[in-house]
């Protein structure tokens, strides 16, 4: 009896944890509103004077007009929830300076940042985990010494500068690299089902599009590539250290098992909790911090949208970042609880 | 029959202030069928004497001397081997478990893969038949439960159900020669007794030959058919079992075994044995 009831309520132990952290994520998206809607409310800069031009805002008429009609007039908390309202939605509000729905705006630009992120991302831990892994078993050899050095500058270089001078050298000296942009001028958007124009171009078979998104990609991928891979470097080198330390590695090391399964189903798969929570928080800086790349390479993405609504004053632009890059870090962290789930039987049958 | 042969195995650590002996050239012959315990206090160098043997010891210990494993007339000296060689023996010849359970098997692998993955490599059998054998293995160290037990992760055994798997795991390929590293250390006593009788059957049924390191004599009259003891990188005194708990010739052996407590041991070790085996009860209702 007992020991069917055990089983029942075991059944889906993942299912039950990754329950909790869903429930989690959504009262945190609530939390992220209330501090975007807050901070915005608190900036020193009346809406109705950003909103309307100058003459406008000087006829009480026409302003008390523009703060019945937005609500402006009501308690603080009624906006709030009338904020709430409108975002279940899907409602963010008009751009003053596109004249677009901010949610449209958000939309077109998201995937842009998401294709330079996810290439970034990616690239960085392939070449993070390999370089961190080389340097931890060579410890205090050479090449580790080499790889620490090259690992530190990528760390420490601005990016800015080095977006400066990488399209300098690979764009106008060169010509190896593409110009600025997500395509050359003389090729189509792909039809929009993912809005990642690589995946799209292949969805639609066009690959010569394809190729040319690719090759724009590269640049700004680049860039962001070479910080994050100093850091995952860095960080990896550490976690493999710590696990080779490990008695299981000892005791798989005892048992004859061939080095790269060592290193991959022993060593890598110990380091797995402490990187990916790295990896995690790195892919939510990449997000938002593309700012500076994305203004360097006109690369039309969620940075330079928040670089422009916010020199316009755009309020219900900048509030729609705010709360874009609020919900995908939420989004990510939710993910990371998730393989944590995956990867570690502990978090998962605790 | 002899199956391991170590001849002045000498073992230095690199410091600041040049090499330091850690094990000064000991002699130490483990025969088939029989349990040798290595006994000494922390520090005498008994655990890096084991893993000497299997080539594991860190980059900053250097060896000398021999150690011949001689299976089926084939003489193998392990050390310095190259990696190819040591690769067919760790595991596959020679195994190895370890003091914490909890910390030598990987948390986040099921016990069925960590079981196999050696077997299916050492002796290329195929997933399911190592299946099979793994759980054959489980029956045999008295795990409950086999087939769901290889699906389980170690943190959902007991500490005494953890070092049975690891024993199931270093018996896996059928070695000759189990080196076992303070194999009860971390476990309560009633649990300990239970791990002693296992050994002591596999040694029994399947001719295994096992080198027991430890610290504590209790244990090492338990079960240790031949027992040397160490004492800061040499071996001060090595007899039979009898002998050496009733008639201790070197000064630190009878200091030793004076720091045991209870003085039944000198008068019968069988009766320690007995004991500790009456125990294992309570560790099979677990």
């Amino acid at each position: 009896m007992g020991e069917t009831a055990r089983t029942v309520r075991a059944s889906h132990p993942f299912l039950r944890y990754a329950g909790r952290r869903v429930i989690t994520s959504i009262l945190l998206v609530i939390g992220v509103t209330l501090v975007t809607f807050i901070l915005t409310n608190l900036v020193p800069g009346d809406p109705v004077a950003a909103s309307l031009g100058q003459r406008a805002a000087e006829d009480p008429a026409i302003v008390a007009h523009f703060r019945a009609e937005y609500g402006l007039d009501k308690p603080l908390v009624v906006q709030y929830f009338t904020y709430l309202g409108n975002l279940l939605h899907g409602n963010l509000g008009i751009s003053t300076t596109t004249h677009d729905a901010v949610a449209a705006d958000l939309a077109q630009a998201l995937p842009a940042t998401l294709e330079i992120a996810i290439g970034a991302i990616v690239l960085s831990v392939v070449i993070g985990v390999v370089l961190g892994t080389v340097a931890a078993y060579r410890r205090g050899k050479v090449s580790d010494h080499v790889l620490r050095v090259v690992s530190l500058a990528g760390l420490s270089v601005p990016t800015f500068w080095l977006a400066l001078a990488l399209y300098y050298f690979l764009y106008f000296k060169l010509h190896i690299a593409p110009g600025s942009g997500r395509l050359s001028s003389d090729f189509n958007t792909p039809h929009t089902i993912t809005g990642l124009y690589t995946i799209d171009a292949l969805l639609a078979g066009q690959l010569d599009t394809f190729f040319d998104a690719l090759s724009h990609l590269f640049l700004p991928v680049l860039v962001l590539t070479l910080y994050t891979v100093g850091l995952l470097t860095r960080f990896v080198r550490t976690a493999v250290l710590e696990i080779l330390d490990q008695d299981y590695v000892r005791a798989a090391r005892a048992k004859g098992l061939p080095t790269r399964t060592v290193v991959w189903s022993y060593v890598l798969r110990g380091a797995s909790i402490p990187v990916l929570t790295v990896v995690g928080l790195a892919f939510g800086s990449l997000l938002s911090g593309t700012v500076l790349v994305e203004s360097i390479f006109s690369w039309p993405g969620i940075g330079s949208y928040a670089y422009q609504a916010a020199s316009h004053l755009d309020l219900p632009g900048v509030m729609g970042v705010g709360l874009l890059i609020g919900v995908m870090y939420l989004l990510v962290n939710l993910i990371v609880d998730l393989l944590y789930g995956i990867l570690d039987p502990r978090v998962r049958l605790a | 029959m002899s199956i391991l042969r170590i001849t002045n195995l000498q073992i230095d650590v690199r410091t600041q202030g040049g090499p330091r002996a850690v094990v000064d050239g000991i002699d130490l012959t483990l025969e088939r069928g029989r349990i040798h315990g290595l006994a000494g206090e922390s520090g005498s160098g008994k655990t890096v004497t084991a893993l000497a043997i299997l080539g594991l010891l860190p980059e900053s210990m250097t060896t000398s001397g021999s150690v011949v494993l001689d299976t089926n007339d084939v003489d193998t000296e392990l050390l310095g081997a190259p990696r190819q060689v040591l690769a067919g023996i760790r595991g596959r010849r020679i195994a190895m478990v370890f003091q914490d359970p909890s910390t030598s098997l990987h948390p986040q692998l099921s016990v069925g893969r960590q079981l196999t993955d050696h077997m299916r490599h050492h002796l290329k059998l195929g997933k399911r038949d190592a299946r099979d054998r793994a759980r054959a293995l489980l029956e045999r160290v008295r795990v409950p439960d086999p087939t769901s037990a290889l699906k389980k992760f170690p943190h959902q055994f007991s500490g005494g159900q953890r070092q049975r798997i690891a024993i199931a795991v270093a018996l896996a390929c059928e070695p000759d020669v189990l080196l076992a590293d303070e194999p009860t250390t971390a476990l309560d006593v009633t649990v300990q007794a239970g791990i002693l009788q296992l050994l002591r059957e596999l040694v029994d049924d399947a001719g295994l030959s096992v080198l027991l390191v430890t610290h504590d004599l209790g244990v090492m009259s338990a079960v240790a058919d031949e027992v040397a003891v160490m004492r800061a990188g040499v071996i001060v005194e090595s007899a039979p079992r009898q002998q050496l708990f009733t008639d201790p010739q070197h000064a630190y052996t009878r200091s030793l075994l004076a720091a045991l407590p209870g003085s039944k041991l000198e008068e019968s070790p069988e009766a320690l044995v007995a004991e500790l085996l009456n125990a294992t009860r309570t560790e099979a209702i677990e």
